[in-house]
């Protein structure tokens, strides 16, 4: 179970960096979120 | 402080702890706000990297964050620091905590899914109706330097700075309740401390099952690092046969 996990966390991670998720994760963190501040 | 956030290339990585992105000192990203970003707005995608991130700070740590690295997890234990009356863990209490894993499936899978489905556009549901770290950490600081941003309060930032107001209140008189009843990177991470790297173990060969590990766990454990175990370290100092300690890496 332990080896499975590591396995599943490597290959979403190693997937997300291929298609540039960061980037994503990035783009809404740099910008106030309205959301989170109570107001969007 | 200008009421401005941090737009540095660190903001590609989430952090382990709820820490709010748009706390004006936040350098990383919150992992929890990162996975609703995913399953919020016109376009639903499926979140590798946020994901792939939060199993593995669970693989290698657990709850240890929450004891050790959580921001508002720092703020609870300060508030409870104060002396005052304290209302110690029940039958209630353990039973709260599995409110924490319906808040999770509800507010950051289920309604930002169902909004999708509904009209197109998910909402970050966990983000924008509960947790009191962004209304902390965020607005307030906020909307204090940033005037433009006042104009837009309403019903929700209301609500929000009531249950924020709530959780600091209570967190004066009981141990940790964010953590304990609400928090869904609590629950997610709780999933892995049997699994992970760090933590705490017990050598049940000097184990003599007195226990006064969890009679001095002010978290709503039932025993040595069970979901609830924060790895504080408490019951490391309770045990009279020095049974537990924390996992070494050999």
């Amino acid at each position: 179970m332990k080896k499975f996990l590591w396995l599943i966390a490597i290959f979403l991670l190693a997937f997300g960096l291929y298609k540039q998720d960061y980037l994503s994760v990035l783009q809404k963190a740099a910008v106030i979120c309205l959301e989170c501040v109570g107001i969007g | 402080m200008q009421g401005r956030i941090w737009q540095g290339s660190s903001k590609q990585i989430c952090v382990p702890g709820l820490n709010c992105y748009s706390c004006p000192g936040a350098l990383g990203a919150c992992p929890i706000g990162s996975l609703q970003s995913f399953m919020s707005g016109a376009v639903l995608r499926f979140p590798f990297y946020v994901l792939g991130l939060l199993i593995l700070f669970g693989l290698i740590l657990g709850r240890l964050i929450c004891g050790w690295l959580c921001p508002f997890g720092l703020i609870q234990e300060l508030l409870y620091k104060i002396p005052t009356p304290k209302f110690s863990k029940n039958a209630f209490t353990l039973k709260l905590t599995y409110l924490k894993y319906i808040i999770g499936v509800l507010f950051v899978l289920i309604i930002p899914l169902a909004f999708f489905a509904w009209n197109g556009v998910g909402i970050p549901a966990f983000c924008k109706y509960i947790c009191p770290a962004g209304t902390l950490e965020a607005a307030i600081p906020l909307i204090a330097l940033n005037p433009s941003l006042r104009s837009g309060l309403g019903i929700i930032f209301g609500w929000k700075f009531l249950l924020m107001l709530f959780t600091i209140l209570i967190s004066i008189f009981v141990y940790r309740p964010f953590c304990r009843f609400l928090c869904p990177l609590g629950a997610w991470y709780g999933l892995y401390n049997k699994l992970a790297i760090f933590g705490i173990q017990v050598d049940k060969a000097k184990c003599i099952g007195c226990d006064a590990c969890v009679r001095n766990c002010k978290m709503d454990c039932q025993k040595v690092a069970d979901r609830e175990c924060i790895n504080c370290g408490e019951c490391i100092k309770a045990c009279p046969t020095k049974a537990i300690s924390f996992k070494q890496i050999k």
